[in-house]
């Protein structure tokens, strides 16, 4: 079959700061991955063409790039799957790093937060005798995160990086995952204490990104919102993100339906002066907002009424423990 | 077609212009009604942080309503309508149907039970699939050609795919520039259209949501956009609400009015920028009412 591979590309070297497009027409085997495809251009086309690969089993994870705008291994997507209907694939380096050169990217800043959260098994006591013991369902807890290959599809693809590179990202807070719920390691606090803090959990959109482009399943999104909810567990409230979530639940179990007006007073914790403080800013914020919302007749009504039946959604809660 | 329908939060609180505008075209439609009184709110994916059981059995519940009316269930947010979809892929899990059981254990006090038929659409997919582009073009007597509109999504309405059903829908992925082709208008696609509003960390990290928001409204600025439209209040919410902060963070002058799904298709039918509450909106109207003395009649 006929294919067109328009691969983003960029050569500091003979180019400069620009990069360009570049379109390859390739005649390919149906069965040909993206990766084969690049492979072919670097062996009978274009010998410059830089790109990262090696075990082409979504093993290694070295081939995560963009394709069609969507962050995936090379390796692991069919060209059958992606061909548009023009006869094209779209082929660029990963996002949210910088192009080194074509398709490779730098995976320092990867690399460096993955770093951040201590990816390794850290204890407090006496090394016991012979063995750490773990339960067999604490480990098969963690086969998710375990899977993790480090290729940075996520990070790729995630909203919150493309405008804040300071967030830890979905890569880190995965492998973080992965060592909280790991019975041997004994330095939760001190995680917690660090997701807990700007560029954390708690700065995530819940976009979904991350989990759809995952080549592994390990969904990182699932995994940094069981780490707020275990934040919360341990009696760390002292953010808005944590004061939202319970603030939200409050709402819904006393109404039904949300009200957004106190889920803000709740979030920002404005009746609790210490922690109206510390949002001062934020709350004075708020004031044009709501200017404009009051002109426009928008604001949300003042008493928000419970819906019919609220009380078995209040039972519900109570037998769920929530 | 009858369908329940599920007009979530917002539509009553923070955008109180959607629920008016759909009911609206709905009846212009031939859509009828019946609203779930007492459905809860889906947990937006929030309560589903802390306990994603609680989220389903609540979701169960509104599931079961519709069942006993034997109606699908219609939304109008793109979150509303991904959240269900997740829960009832998990309730119907044919792998684990004692998850079902276990949920509907909760429902027994209200003498509710879910069997799992319910099926939920989204408005703009009842439109695509239910009726037709062609039919809902039919019932337009106003062509939009002047606008240049770009579609915004809403991230669960796209993602995660294990949800969604777009094996046997393919459609529904290009569902929005579907119908902004049926009202004559033309599209102005960017790479952002599937991307997040910010609206989620709006309360949290106020600063990158609104630089998703400046990101959003000021490229399809550049790509020439009259204006925005979703199918998901909350990204309205953030896109038209947070806009006046996203220029003044951004530094660039950013006008992008956002359109709420049933608005547009409600112009298209005839009814006025007014009937359609663009007046309540942050971000001003005027190009497009402007547009609209100028379009032709189908």
């Amino acid at each position: 079959m006929k294919v067109k591979l328009d691969v983003g590309r960029f050569n500091p070297e003979s180019e400069g700061d620009k990069s360009f497009r570049q379109e390859f027409d390739l005649e390919v085997e149906e069965y040909y991955t993206v990766l084969d495809a690049l492979m072919q251009v670097r062996d009978y086309e274009d010998p410059s063409l830089a790109m990262r690969c090696s075990c082409r089993a979504s093993i290694c994870g070295s081939c995560a790039m963009k394709i069609n705008g969507t962050s995936g291994l090379g390796c692991n997507t069919k060209i059958v799957d992606v061909i548009k209907k023009d006869g094209t694939v779209k082929v660029d380096p990963a996002g949210n790093l910088p192009v080194v050169k074509d398709l490779v990217v730098d995976m320092e800043p990867f690399w460096s937060k993955v770093r951040e959260i201590k990816p390794f098994l850290q204890t407090k006591g006496p090394e016991p005798q012979d063995e750490y013991i773990a339960p067999q369902q604490a480990m098969l807890d963690l086969v998710k995160p375990v899977g993790c290959i480090m290729c940075g599809a996520c990070v790729s693809d995630c909203t919150v990086l493309e405008v804040d590179s300071n967030f830890i990202g979905p890569a880190a807070l995965a492998k973080a995952s992965r060592f909280i719920d790991d019975p041997r390691d004994e330095m939760n606090a001190e995680r917690f204490a660090q997701l807990n803090q700007y560029t954390g959990v708690w700065d995530c959109t819940r976009c979904m990104a991350c989990v759809e482009v995952c080549p592994k399943g390990v969904a990182p999104m699932d995994r940094i919102m069981t780490i707020r909810d275990q934040i919360i567990n341990a009696g760390i409230k002292n953010t808005n993100g944590a004061r939202h979530a319970e603030g939200f639940a409050s709402i819904v179990k006393r109404y039904g339906t949300l009200d957004e007006t106190q889920l803000v007073i709740k979030t920002f914790g404005v009746l609790n002066p210490i922690v109206a403080l510390k949002n001062i800013k934020a709350l004075f914020g708020l004031l044009p907002v709501a200017y404009r919302a009051l002109r426009k007749n928008k604001l949300p009504p003042v008493f928000h009424h419970k819906i019919a039946g609220v009380s078995y959604i209040k039972n519900i809660f109570k037998k769920l423990g929530a | 077609m009858k369908v329940a329908f599920y007009p979530g939060c917002v539509s009553k609180g923070g955008c109180p212009e959607l629920y008016p505008a759909t009911v609206k075209i709905c009846e212009k439609l031939g859509i009828e009604l019946d609203e779930l009184e007492g459905a809860s709110c889906t947990g937006s994916g929030v309560l589903q942080e802390k306990d994603r059981l609680l989220g389903d059995v609540l979701n169960a519940r509104t599931f079961a309503m519709a069942e006993q009316k034997n109606l699908p269930i219609m939304t109008i947010c793109s979150t509303c309508q991904g959240v269900m979809a997740q829960a009832n892929k998990r309730l119907t899990d044919p792998d684990h149907p004692e998850y079902l059981e276990e949920v509907n254990t909760f429902l027994k006090d209200e003498g509710l039970e879910y069997k799992g038929t319910t099926v939920i659409k989204h408005i703009l997919w009842i439109l695509v699939e239910d009726f037709g582009v062609e039919q809902v073009k039919s019932s337009f007597v106003r062509k939009l050609n002047d606008l240049k509109l770009a579609p915004f999504y809403g991230c669960y309405i796209v993602r995660p795919s294990w949800a969604l059903d777009f094996e046997d829908n393919p459609d529904r992925q290009q569902s929005l520039e579907m119908l902004i082709e049926a009202v004559g208008a033309t599209v102005v696609d960017f790479e952002g259209k599937t991307r997040c509003c910010g609206f989620p960390i709006l309360t949290i990290n106020e600063k990158n949501s609104v630089s998703m928001v400046a990101k959003h409204t000021s490229t399809v600025q550049e790509l020439g956009a009259d204006a925005m439209v979703t199918p998901c209040p909350l990204c309205h919410l953030n896109l038209d609400g947070y806009q006046p902060k996203a220029r003044k963070q951004s530094g660039i002058s950013i006008h992008m009015p956002i359109l709420h799904l049933p608005q547009l298709i409600g112009l298209a039918l005839g009814f006025s920028p007014a009937d359609m509450g663009l007046e309540r909106h942050i971000i001003s109207t005027d190009a497009i009412t402007k547009a609209l003395k100028e379009s032709n009649p189908v």
